[in-house]
């Protein structure tokens, strides 16, 4: 018993059994969608950074501990991890393997820099007396940094990950689209951090 | 066409299993089939069973409610124990019952309605589901565990601060919905994936069945509408486990926060809750007027109208907290203009069964009685959208009849008139029609006994969430009526079960099309087999399997069924079986007592199960197996191992 | 049984009408019952909106009986007869959308003419009652900010003048709400919210807490009560000159004076005029300055009688349960009964200038009941 109204014609992909009505694989578009979602994540955790800005009964203040220069350098580093990780996709589509893990690494690699960079300045915060517990710039500025600083972990774990598989199954270009998506994750939280970093940071010193 | 020729090997794994680890579960039968299906028609039963659990506790805590409100002084429930039942009614209703009755039938259909043989990702869809299980089991441990949640379904701060609500009630609902949410937020992604990219060849977007086009929309609000609610738990999670200072009065919080925060989320969720409704009626009403659907177009720009509306609204809930007269304002506009998509959707149906031939099966009773308790519920809505007005109404009992009427009447008989409906689909049987209908008018006749007078009792001043009420001033005879009426739709319910549970194991068989309707998942035997469809559906119409059936009723050129049959070349692939899943959904509820708790040692132990658990399900390959093309008859058919 | 669909539907509507109309719609605590500008003004609006509703109700169902009586399939070949496949209709969606927007805006119109003239923020001027009241679990604190005191559970305000009271919180979030004269508003710490509303007449309006405080938040009520001009001015007086107030000769009040020290009532309970000269009380524990003019015990969980009075010094948490006030007397102290009447007769003389108690009058309770 069959549900096919009538056509003779076959459509293509159908021969394969893998008919796909959109062209997006569906990783990449399941990655877009979670994307959307993540960015109610951070929208929801900076609207509640920005109701509370200006509003913490005791210090410190953000013009007390913030370090601009310092973050700046660490932005960089992001930012440049983002650029790493073009570079790596480009490559696995070339199947240029070496490079590509040469690039996925140089990726993980500055996303823990950036990593050492907030623990550091996490810890010499909590040395200048800023805590979660002290006052709302405390509060806010860690649970937001904080959930950021997880997703670049996550990120970090993931990449690895990937190179760490490339050596046990070898990878090739056919298999871009699952670099791609990690891409894609990755530039998220890069943007993400740029959007915290002129809210937090810039904004304090205009 | 010749059936016999095909032979049926027994289903083995394609992946080539590396470690005991990577092999994929093959059962078929038994409760190790279940704990490692992904097989979307599985889940959907699994959603529709658990659901209907779930609403026969909060019909429990409902009853408690009312046996405690009809007379004032009553002492059967303290009021500690009164705001449990309250509070636990009204979580369980909207996350554990109605919405996942929602998700159920989207999980079982949405695949066989375009055509599809499963979702996007079978794994993410059990996932969804098992986190969904235990987050449900240990919300409702708290009833053995210090208490239940008793802040509202709400939970407004700081009623929630540690100082104020030293339980654990309170952590057990932070901590079951962040989790619980998880759950939800991947099926909707899962959704959308599939019904973007698993159409069935010539399946535009505007072909595709309405109850699947409201999932896309319900699917959309889910990703957008969750993310600030798990972040405001978060942050209510912190504040009393760690002593941040979000919603800390004393230290500079605004408590005002929370509400914005959760009706951001909280009134999306409504439209999440009824648009899966509107679909099942926008489809049970076509089948039993036999006419298509009015205005199909204009019921899906509502419904998208709606759905973008809807995060334009949600300080309609706020306007007693002094936002000032320019904001009301501004959001007594917007809920008006959300009311009038929902209108013309009421209208289009009226179209659908204006010039038709009308069949009274259950379905359909329940169906007419949702267009009218859902009209009065909507009036009462565009009532309290004027601030003046809701300025009194607010938690008063002219709200609570105002959402049971638009949740209850609404979405809830919706959803009978859906499981009246599918039911012959998912099991092959028919549901009884005497019982059916006698059970459709005690519970109608018993809702509408229960609801109504609490408009009238709201209006006299009775607050809402109060354990008792003053004597004298008009509230004993509105209190009474409504606890009478539990009693009618007590029975109305339990009938209602009785004919599922009879329908189960002694129904009449269904046939594959019992009702003569109009999309694809009809063409299937009852219960479809487990690969959906022996081919690729191709459809050229909207109602590709009326246009099939009576080709003559349609109007305009239509390309004459051909002779052949275009089958997969290459067979049948299914998703294979996995325990991680099941897993994976076991070490969050651990990670939730963990967190409870606040026993950081486990935290990380569960934290590290979850790493664990996620590789074993990257690295466990796709899986899966193929059974060969062509038609089979429906004895081959189960012995491919179908739900 | 199927013809029957259309009648058996109707019933079910049918029956809400003597359901609803069964029922009271006034009553002291009923927005339906308005006595005020404010009140009155909110019930327009929504009879408004209820009559504009008719048509919207006399439309839909009546179409929806029609095409189920009209349309049904009369017998087992109807039922499988097609009927022709129409699929819309543009003007008809045309018309049917803009119906609803012509009544939509027939609501908004009013609604927001209603909003800026009952919402807005105001200064509270010579002619105004300016009140602060601080919702507490599970009772209200009332300070009269103009006149220096602070009572609890009972707001007594002239006729005709505006009443502004500033709104906050002590603990978690409460709702001020006493449906005949205003809308609520709610009690949010941190928020500073602001109701007013005029009384038109002098009566009693009771009010409640609206939103959830936990515990014993179904007993946090209140009343307040309207007087003519001349009334409230002598309540103000006792009020302001509570400290001075002579104290009863009667044996027994006094009793009752020696015993509200001893067993601890005033270590919570300001008592103007206690004695003199000394701070005693704690403003976060309600008022008992001129008990014995307040119409209500336990935030207006039952009148103020010394049956009454005395259940509650006996057993509180019987009448409230979850509240503050400890249990004073074991259940087989021999001296409870003996301590309990006194310190009634104390309390109950409180503001009464020496006056008996039964010699009180203040305005009718509103609503005739």
């Amino acid at each position: 018993m069959s549900a096919a109204t009538a056509s003779t014609a076959v459509v293509p992909g159908m021969e394969s059994g893998h008919y796909r009505s959109s062209k997006l694989p569906d990783v990449k578009l399941m990655m877009w969608v979670f994307l959307a979602s993540d960015i109610m994540f951070f929208g929801t955790l900076i609207g509640t950074y920005l109701v509370y800005k200006g509003r913490s009964l005791t210090g410190p203040y953000p013009v007390d501990v913030l370090d601009v220069p310092l973050t700046t350098v660490s932005t960089f580093v992001l930012l440049m991890s983002s650029f790493l990780m073009v570079l790596a996709l480009h490559a696995l589509r070339q199947d240029d393997i070496a490079k590509f893990r040469l690039w996925t690494f140089g990726v993980a690699f500055f996303g823990a820099i950036f990593l050492g960079f907030q623990v550091y300045e996490f810890a010499h915060f909590v040395d200048l007396g800023l805590t979660l517990q002290g006052n709302l710039f405390g509060t806010t500025f860690y649970v937001l940094t904080g959930t950021h600083g997880v997703h670049v972990t996550i990120g970090v774990i993931w990449l690895l990950s990937i190179l760490v598989h490339s050596y046990v199954k070898p990878w090739t270009s056919k298999d871009d689209v699952y670099l791609e998506v990690a891409g894609l994750y990755w530039h998220f939280v890069d943007i993400v951090w740029i959007v915290i970093f002129t809210i937090i940071y810039l904004v304090e010193f205009v | 066409m010749a059936v016999s020729k095909v032979t049926i090997p027994a289903p083995t794994p394609d992946s080539m299993p590396t470690a005991g680890l990577f092999t994929r579960p093959t059962w078929t039968t038994g409760i190790g089939s279940w704990l490692t299906t992904v097989d979307h028609k599985r889940l959907g039963l699994l959603y529709i069973g658990a659901s209907l659990m779930f609403l026969a506790f909060a019909s429990i805590e409902a009853f408690l409610i009312r046996l405690q409100l009809a007379a004032p002084g009553n002492t059967l429930l303290s009021p500690d124990v009164y705001n449990q039942m309250f509070t636990m009614h009204g979580v369980t209703m909207v996350f554990l019952a109605i919405m996942p009755l929602g998700i159920g039938f989207a999980n079982y259909f949405v695949p066989l309605q375009i055509g599809a043989r499963d979702l996007a990702f079978p794994r993410l869809n059990a996932f969804g589901f098992w986190v969904y299980f235990f987050g449900a089991v240990f919300l409702y441990s708290s009833f053995f565990l210090g208490g239940a949640p008793d802040a509202g379904w709400f939970a407004y701060a700081p009623l929630t601060s540690l100082s104020n609500n030293p339980g654990n009630g309170t952590d057990f609902y932070m901590i079951g919905l962040l989790v619980g949410g998880i759950g939800t937020l991947v099926t909707a992604m899962n959704l959308i994936v599939t019904i973007v990219s698993m159409r069935a060849p010539g399946m535009t977007m505007m072909r595709v069945p309405v109850f699947t086009w409201m999932i896309l929309v319900t699917a959309f609000l889910i990703i957008f509408a969750f993310p600030p609610l798990t972040i405001a738990l978060l942050q209510v999670i912190f504040d009393r486990t760690f002593g941040t200072l979000f919603y800390v009065p004393e230290g500079g919080g605004m408590p005002i926060l929370w509400q914005h925060l959760f009706w951001i989320f909280g009134h999306p969720e409504v439209y999440i809750i009824v648009l899966p409704a509107f679909g099942v009626i926008s489809e049970v009403i076509p089948t039993f007027s036999r006419k298509p659907l009015f205005g199909y177009p204009v019921v899906i720009l509502s419904g998208i109208f709606i759905g973008f509306m809807g995060f334009a609204v949600w300080s309609h809930h706020m306007f007693t907290t002094g936002l000032g007269p320019v904001v009301n304002t501004a959001f007594a506009l917007t809920s008006f203009v959300i009311g009038i998509p929902t209108g013309i959707k009421i209208f289009n149906w009226l179209g659908t069964i204006w010039g038709g031939k009308v069949r009274f099966a259950t379905p359909m009773l329940y169906a007419i009685a949702f267009l009218v308790t859902f009209t009065l519920g909507g009036i009462t809505g565009i009532m309290l959208a004027v601030p003046p007005f809701d300025a009194q109404a607010q938690d008063s009992y002219f709200v609570v009849a105002h959402f049971h009427f638009a949740m209850g009447g609404g979405a809830l008989l919706a959803f009978f008139a859906g499981l009246y409906y599918w039911f012959p689909k998912m099991t092959g049987k028919l549901l009884d029609e005497r019982l059916g209908k006698t059970a459709f008018w005690l519970n109608v006749v018993g809702f509408y006994l229960i609801f109504v007078p609490m408009h009238v009792v709201g209006l006299i001043g009775m607050p809402r969430r109060t354990q008792t009420y003053a004597e004298g001033i008009g509230f004993e005879l509105p209190n009474l009526l409504s606890t009478a009426g539990t009693f009618v739709m007590g029975v109305g319910l339990t009938l209602l079960l009785i004919n599922i549970v009879h329908g189960f194991l002694r129904g009449k068989p269904a046939g594959n099309d019992p009702w003569d309707a109009r999309t694809l998942e009809w063409a299937v035997s009852s219960p479809p087999p487990h690969h959906n469809f022996d081919s690729q559906p191709v459809v050229n119409d909207r109602d590709a399997l009326w246009v099939q059936k009576y080709p003559e009723s349609v109007h305009g050129e239509r390309v004459p069924a051909s002779a052949s049959e275009p089958y997969d070349a290459v067979g049948i692939h299914m998703p294979g079986q996995s325990w991680y899943p099941f897993f994976m959904g076991l070490a969050l509820m651990v990670f939730s007592y963990a967190l409870l708790y606040h026993n950081f040692w486990v935290v990380g132990i569960s934290v590290a199960m979850i790493f664990f658990f996620t590789y074993a399900w990257a690295l466990e390959g796709v899986g899966g197996h193929h059974l060969p093309a062509g038609p089979r008859t429906a004895d081959q058919s189960r012995k491919e191992g179908h739900a | 049984m199927h013809v029957r669909r259309w009648l058996q539907r109707g019933l079910a509507i049918a029956v809400s009408v003597p359901l609803i109309a069964a029922c009271e719609f006034s009553g002291p605590q009923s927005a339906l019952d308005p006595s005020g500008p404010v009140a009155q003004a909110q019930k327009d609006l929504f009879v408004w909106t209820l009559w504009l509703s008719v048509p919207v109700m006399v439309g839909v169902f009546g179409v929806l009986v029609y095409v189920l009586l009209r349309f049904r399939a009369k017998n087992a070949e109807d039922e499988s007869s097609i009927p022709h496949q129409t699929h819309g209709n543009f003007k008809l969606e045309i018309a049917w959308t803009i119906i609803p927007v012509i009544l939509v805006i027939l609501i908004a119109v009013p609604t927001v003419r209603t909003i800026f003239a009952t919402e807005q923020r105001v200064e509270a001027g010579p002619d105004d009652l300016a009140v602060h009241a601080t919702g507490y679990q599970w009772w209200f604190k009332f300070d009269y900010l103009d006149h220096g005191f602070t009572t609890a559970n009972e707001l007594i305000i002239p006729v005709g003048t505006r009443v502004v009271v500033s709104l906050d919180s002590a603990d978690v979030l409460h709702s001020f709400w006493v449906p005949s004269l205003a809308g609520k508003r709610d009690m949010i710490p941190n928020n500073d919210n602001q109701v007013w509303f005029v009384a038109d007449e002098p009566g009693t309006y009771y009010g409640q807490c609206a939103e959830l405080c936990l515990g014993a938040h179904a007993y946090m009520r209140f009343r307040v009560i309207a007087m003519e001009r001349a009334d409230y001015d002598g309540w103000i007086a006792s009020f302001q000159n509570a400290a001075a107030q002579p104290v009863s000769a009667d044996p027994m009040v006094e009793r009752g004076r020696v015993l509200v020290a001893q067993k601890g009532c005033v270590a919570c309970h300001t008592i103007d005029g206690y004695a003199a000269g000394t701070e005693v009380g704690n403003p976060d524990f309600p008022s008992l300055t001129n008990f014995g003019l307040r119409t209500t015990v336990g935030a207006a969980i039952a009148d103020n009688t010394p049956e009454n009075l005395a259940a509650w010094l006996r057993d509180p948490q019987a009448m409230k349960p979850g509240n503050y006030m400890p249990t004073l007397w074991s259940a087989d102290d021999p001296s409870r009964e003996e301590e309990i009447e006194a310190i009634v007769a104390y309390l109950l003389s409180l503001g009464r200038d020496g006056l008996a108690s039964g010699q009180l009058t203040l305005g009718g309770v509103h609503g005739g009941q």
